[in-house]
């Protein structure tokens, strides 16, 4: 079963950080990514930039909007996901709590939606 | 370059949507992930369940509430953000939810 | 060269290098054929100079990618200056950017005005106004905004952002700042030479013939003197044959839309001697199709106004309080101004003053202000 890990940090924690906590911080996502590969769990991920690049766009009566900013502003942003396969949800949820973004920030574990062709 | 849209719209109003309207969404969703396929722009998506299938890991702060939810994502490959908006404005989700597109690390 | 050179502060750096090699070598070798593209590729290689330079000293911004583009041969040498520019305000317009940031990055890059200057125009302090540029520059940069002109179909959506803009720096110069207004309709100049769309047309021509009116439009004790009151004969001329021109230009099209209509509400006042003489049926009717094309409660307001002109007062008043008992314009100042006029001229003194102080708990610009507080004491 696929679920989607999304990792909400505080971004200020990342600009905050020293260089050393800055390496430390990139070689723990490495070793993470590198085990769960190895693993057979790892199906995607990807590090988002932070939430000052977003854009959101909507269509109303036909018209599209385009604003500056993420959907919502909280107090920590989504900052990148790994997709995985994991047994169950306990096999997810061990998965997530080894990102090394849990240690500061919060995973979010969502099971994917299967659909069929319309 | 990469670009992650992320789809929010509103899960409780989704019961309330007609039978018929629902499968025109499916069938707009799977057209425009299509279309996508084949102008090269598509990388990856999915639809995630509901929140309340959510689970959270070290949770802090409690959750926030907002009236729309993150109901999922494409993961699409465009040159620059006007490209990016081009195609994120086609998801269907885009007519009665929200769209947010964030560049990629790297 | 941002397009060349894909970052706004690069850029900068590199044109200023640029200029001051010009400086030095132009006088000895003499001024080149082409002394912009010599400026451009001077400049291309200048940043590559203090990009090799960077690398040495600290991490590289990606310097590869960067020599790719400045190595580019397929650039024409020979820049298409008024391209460039259409570039640069489509992208410091650009509708991912914040709005703020939006008409800060179009005054400092487009007009060239300090972060002084612009600051002091928006009320606000040069380091905040600061701030908000460099954000803009960095989510052009990091987002990858396109440093070009929209394609065909995204045009009438961008375009109005631009005119937005525009309209904004005008607006916020209106009774002050005629410098600002002043280049906002430098700007409009421009956009109708680049890309003259009817809509681009029509809020020149609306500048054009606001700004006719300047200099009759304030006291030299800085009090507000409503249009009625106005001293024509020193209306500029040549403005207003300007404005009206462009007016009429941009009804030619067929596809004149609401600055063209508002314009067009402006050159109807700007040709008629006085307020009595002025086509009231004509406005109204203008005022009509404005609001069937882009409906809100303050164009019924100025409809409401016309009405009054052409019928009476007390047709004015009631379709002003009909728009107030929906709920909207409550908190608008000018909505309550011009319900206080329609009392004044039925002479039914105690709701004007009413109507007045109203207007007058609302009101924030001072030549306003003043005009509601010598209505009071008039009454």
């Amino acid at each position: 079963m696929k679920y989607l890990c999304l990792i909400y940090e505080d971004e200020k924690w990342w600009e905050k950080a020293t260089e050393a906590d800055m390496q430390k911080g990139m070689a723990d996502y490495n070793a993470f990514t590198q085990s769960i590969k190895q693993s057979g769990k790892y199906i995607g991920g990807e590090a988002l930039q932070p939430t000052k690049t977003a854009t959101s766009v909507r269509i109303r009566n036909g018209k599209l909007s385009t604003t500056d900013g993420p959907y919502v502003e909280t107090k920590e942003q989504l900052g990148g996901y790994y997709l995985i396969n994991a047994k169950d949800l306990n096999d997810a949820v061990q998965v997530a709590s080894r990102i090394p973004g849990a240690q500061h920030g919060t995973v979010e574990v969502r099971p994917i939606m299967e659909f069929n062709q319309p | 370059m990469k670009f992650l849209c992320l789809i929010y719209q509103e899960e409780k109003q989704e019961p309330n949507v007609p039978r018929d309207q629902v499968e025109q969404a499916k069938k707009d969703y799977w057209a425009f992930a299509e279309g996508i396929k084949k102008s090269g722009n598509y990388v990856g998506s999915h639809g995630l369940q509901h929140t309340d299938q959510a689970t959270t890991v070290r949770v802090r702060n409690g959750k926030i509430s907002t009236t729309e939810q993150l109901g999922g994502y494409f993961l699409i490959e465009a040159k620059d953000l006007n490209d990016a908006i081009q195609v994120a404005a086609r998801i269907p989700s885009a007519k009665w939810g929200s769209i947010e597109v964030r560049p990629i690390w790297g | 060269m941002i397009r060349l050179l894909g970052d706004f502060d690069r850029a900068e750096e590199a044109l200023q290098d640029a200029f001051a090699a010009a400086v030095e070598r132009w006088p000895v070798e003499g001024v080149p054929a082409n002394p912009r593209s010599w400026l451009i590729s001077t400049g291309r290689f200048k940043a590559i100079d203090r990009l090799r330079k960077t690398r040495r000293e600290s991490s590289p911004p990606d310097p590869l990618s960067l020599q790719e583009r400045g190595n580019d041969s397929s650039e024409p040498e020979d820049y298409d200056v008024i391209d460039d520019r259409l570039r640069l305000v489509f992208t410091c317009c650009h509708p991912a950017l914040n709005p703020d940031a939006q008409v800060a990055m179009t005054l400092r890059e487009v007009c060239s005005l300090t972060t002084e200057q612009v600051a002091a125009a928006f009320l606000t302090t040069a380091p905040t106004l600061a701030q908000r540029i460099v954000r803009a520059k960095a989510k052009i940069r990091d987002a990858h905004i396109p440093y070009e002109v929209p394609s065909l179909p995204d045009l009438p959506e961008r375009l109005a952002s631009v005119l937005h803009v525009v309209y904004l720096v005008f607006n916020q110069g209106y009774f002050t700042r005629a410098d600002l207004a002043a280049e906002a309709i430098r700007l409009g100049r421009l956009l109708v030479e680049l890309l003259p769309e009817p809509e681009a047309i029509g809020l020149l021509g609306l500048m054009l013939l606001h700004d006719a009116r300047r200099a009759t439009r304030t006291t030299t004790g800085g009090v507000l003197i409503p249009l009625e009151e106005q001293d024509r004969s020193q209306w500029n001329q040549e403005q207003i044959e300007e404005g009206v021109a462009l007016v009429h230009r941009a009804f030619q099209t067929r596809r004149a839309g609401p600055y063209a209509l508002q314009a067009a509400i402006a050159a109807v006042h700007a040709e008629a001697q006085s307020s009595a003489e002025t086509d009231w049926s004509e406005i109204v009717g203008l005022y009509d199709v404005l609001l069937r094309m882009d409906p809100s409660p303050v164009v019924e307001l100025n409809r409401a106004a016309a009405v009054a002109m052409r019928d009476g007062p007390a047709h004015g008043l009631a379709l002003i309080d009909a728009i107030l008992a929906r709920g909207e314009l409550e908190e608008y100042h000018l909505a309550h101004a011009a319900r206080a006029d329609l009392f004044r001229r039925l002479g039914r003194t105690s709701e004007a003053t009413a109507a007045y102080k109203r207007a007058l708990a609302l009101a924030v610009e001072e030549p306003e202000r003043r005009l509601l507080e010598r209505r009071l004491q008039e009454l």
